[in-house]
Parts: C-alpha cells; structure tokens; sequence
C-alpha cells in the first residue's frame, strides 16, 4: 500500500489559554508503526500536545490529522460529537493516573466501550476484554475491582481498556509516573510488547532509559516548542541544543 | 407534665403525623426531581439553560420558604392559580427544597474525578453516554448523605405549612392547645413524633449510603 499521507500529522499546532502559549507552532509526523518518544521538562507542553492529539485539549490553531482524516475537524456541534466519537475510537490513551472506572470490575472496565458502541457483539466483546487482559497478564484478575488492584495492575487493565476497541494509535501520557519504582518495570515490559507488536505510540515520558531502548524517534520540547529531534542514540548522546544537554544533565544528576 | 392527656391526644398526634409524612414524601420525591431538572440545566450547553438553572436556585435559597408559601397560596388565586393548602403546601416546599437539591447533586457530580470522563471520552463514548455510564454511578454514591441532610431539613420544613392551615403536626398540636391551654404537652408529643420520624429516616438514609458503598 503506498501512503502519500503520514501517518499522524500535527500542523502548526498553537494553544493558549488567555496570555500564556503551552504550544507554540508545533509540526510533527508520526509514521505507521513508529514509536515515538516526548520529553521535556514539565511545563514544556508535552502533556498538552498528546492530549490534542484526540481533541480533548482543543487546540487554539493547527490541524491534526489521523491515517488521512482531520481529528480535529470544524464542525457543527452535534457532526463534531459522532465525529469526534469515531476518531477517538481509533485512539486509545493511558493515563498517569489510570483512570479506571471504579464502580466497575476489571472486565466490565474493559468490555464497556465495546459493548456500549456495539463495535462488536457482546459475546465477542467478553472474549476479546479476556484476551486483552491475558495479553496484559491481568487475565486472573478479571473480576476484581480496581480498588483491589496495586498500581502497575491498574495501568495494565486501562491499557487493556484502551486496546479492547483496537486502535490504530496508542497515546501514553507519563504512564509510569504515579507508579511505585517496582512496579514501573510490569508496565513497561507491556509496553514493549505492544512495540514488538507494531503498535504505532507517543509516549510522554520521563523514563529516559526506557525511551532510549523502545522508541524509533525521541522529540525534546522545551517551552512550548520542539527543540530537537532524531532518534534516541543521536537525542541521548550527542545532543546538538543546549537546552537538551541542560535538560539530560540535570535529568540523569536526578536520576543518581 | 399531664401524662394523662398526653395518651388521650396522641392518636390524633399519630393521625396528623401521617400528613407529616406524606408531605415529607411528597415533597422529598418532588424536590428530587425538580433537583435532577435544576442539576441537568446547571451543566447544559446553553447558557440560557444554565442561567436558567442558576436563577431557580437563587430564587428559591434566596427567599424564605414562608414567603414562597404564602405566594403561592394566599397570592396565587390573584394570578389564577387556585390550589388547595396541602397541594400548596407539597409545591412550595418541593420547589423549594429542589433548589437545594440541585445544587447537592451538582456539588456531587462535579466531585466525581474529572479523569473518569476524559478516560470515557478517549474510549470514544459519547458526552451522554460518559455521563450516564460513568459520573452518574459515581456521583450517586456521593450524593446520598447530603441528600439525606437535605431531606432532614425537608421533614422539619413542614412544620411551615401550618402557617397556610395544612392539618398537619405543628397545627395539631397548636390546635389541641387552643382546647387544653397547656402548650407544653402538646408541643412536646409534637417533638417527639417529628423526632421518630427523622430517626427513622436518618436510618434508612445511612442503610442506603452503606449499601452504595459495598457495591
């Protein structure tokens, strides 16, 4: 199949709420299958960059667009609702903070969207959320609750939770960070897999080493803009900015 | 104190303390519904609605109960509105405590994490769907206590009603003191049956509070 569009193309994106500009005129594409890493420090943007990747940041200026089609299209409110809808469907996203619906049990946090979309059947429903939290290693616990579960469990199942509506892009923001140090390791090995599998993902991160050995493409932004880009062994070891060398310096005097 | 009289009355007592419960109910279940509308219209997308939502609640918190009462019923006739005490007493006190409601259940929705909907949204739910399916649930679960305060305070509200001659508690015992002249009596077994009552209901309110808990 030839593609004259990449992938997922962000242009000119701008944001600003009131005087303060988070995104200053960021462009960037993301091919099919890459795994692409955002770092920065906080307050550079990055969170709200991802988050305007499925519109629910809205950006104040800037497309962004997905395998040829614009998210975040002009539309009246109702079109812009069903459109919305469908676009988000193909873009699962994981949160720091997990997010998982606590009313629900683990497998009814993950067959809900299914179910309630009928994207598929019910019974297909049930047996893809069990073979999604197998694919997570969460299968044994499909009938907890969320508040029964340690935190690198949760971020399993919300990954599982996003995966059930099978999604073309994956976004991650900072998924890791709220996690116990021993606990990182179980959902980054789920993210590997994911990598191995083709899964094209941005991932907001803090976790340098992790995105130096799974990520095809590491973006630095400071400030609201993308200072550099390249790939991990060019961004990590010779990068060619001084706000990046700053950035690396003081992250890995942090991390000792 | 006149123990005596006490046991000869109170079965007129307990009679009237069935309006009192009725007119709890009546209102209870009438305010609920007037608190989803007036919930519904404070989160719509139209600012009309919202201001709409927001001038029902500052009316009805703004202004005493007694007041809307007495509009209602000695007023309403003036502009063709022609209702019967109790019927007064029910939609003054509902509208009235709905306005309190309203704002209870939007104290609860808006506690609900604000992640719980973007998780829902990111799935590709639509605004509807997230709310009903996720934030409802589990703002119903914080809304349960403060509804109960709120329902208290709707029990002991009727007492207001005897101002517009509604056969309820309070006129009773009011009633019975303008035959016995011994208002202690009377004001005490009052207190008493109001005091049963809220009880009772304070039970059932921390059963139900519990019960959404487990689940």
């Amino acid at each position: 199949m030839t593609q004259t569009h990449p992938f997922v193309e962000i242009r000119h994106a701008q944001k600003s709420y009131g005087k303060l500009e988070v995104l200053k005129d960021i462009s960037l594409t993301v091919e099919r299958g890459q795994i692409v890493a955002i770092i920065g420090p906080s307050g550079s943007g990055k969170s709200t960059l991802l988050r305007a990747i499925n519109d629910l940041d809205p950006l104040t200026a800037g497309e962004v667009w997905l395998d040829g089609l614009q998210v975040n299209k002009a539309l009246p409110h109702r079109q812009y609702e069903n459109h919305i809808n469908e676009m988000r469907q193909q873009i699962g996203m994981v949160f720091q903070h997990f997010n998982l619906f606590p009313h629900l049990t683990v497998r009814e946090n993950v067959t809900m969207a299914p179910k309630l979309l009928k994207t598929i059947s019910d019974k297909e429903a049930d047996t893809l959320a069990e073979e999604q939290l197998d694919h997570v290693g969460m299968l044994e616990r499909i009938d907890y609750y969320p508040s029964q579960l340690s935190g690198g469990q949760k971020q399993r199942v919300a990954i599982a939770r996003a995966l059930a509506m099978k999604p073309k892009l994956m976004l991650f923001d900072e998924a890791t960070s709220a996690l116990d140090p021993e606990l990182v390791e179980e959902v980054n090995l789920v993210m590997k897999k994911l990598a191995e599998e083709h899964m094209t993902m941005i991932i907001v991160t803090h976790e340098m080493d992790f995105a130096a050995s799974v990520c095809d493409r590491v973006i630095f932004m400071d400030k609201g803009l993308v200072v550099e880009e390249g790939p991990p062994e060019l961004v990590f070891k010779n990068p060619t900015q001084e706000r990046t060398q700053n950035f690396l310096r003081k992250h890995l005097e942090g991390a000792k | 104190m006149d123990v005596e009289l006490i046991l000869k009355v109170y079965p007129y007592f307990l009679k009237a303390a069935l309006v009192t419960v009725e007119l709890s109910v009546l209102t209870t279940v009438l305010g609920l519904i007037c608190g989803a509308l007036g919930a519904t219209a404070r989160f719509s997308r139209f600012a009309i609605v919202r201001f709409l939502g927001a001038a029902y609640v500052s009316l009805f918190r703004g202004t005493p109960a007694l007041i809307q009462l007495f509009l209602l019923y000695f007023g309403g006739p003036q502009i063709g509105i022609q209702l019967d005490a109790f019927s007064a007493g029910v939609i003054g006190l509902g509208l009235n405590i709905g306005a309190y409601m309203t704002e209870t259940m939007r104290g609860a929705i808006i506690s609900v994490d604000e992640g719980q909907g973007e998780a829902a949204r990111t799935l590709g739910l639509s605004r509807a769907q997230s709310f009903r399916k996720v934030v409802l649930p589990q703002a119903m679960r914080l809304m349960i206590r403060p509804l109960g305060v709120n329902i208290n305070a709707q029990i002991k509200g009727t007492a207001l009603v005897s101002a517009i001659s509604v056969v309820e508690l309070t006129y009773t015992a009011q009633r019975y003191i303008g035959s016995t002249y011994k208002p202690f009596e009377m004001f005490f077994l009052a207190g008493i049956l109001y005091l049963v009552i809220i009880t009772i209901t304070g039970k059932g309110v921390a059963y139900l509070d519990r019960r959404a808990r487990l689940q």
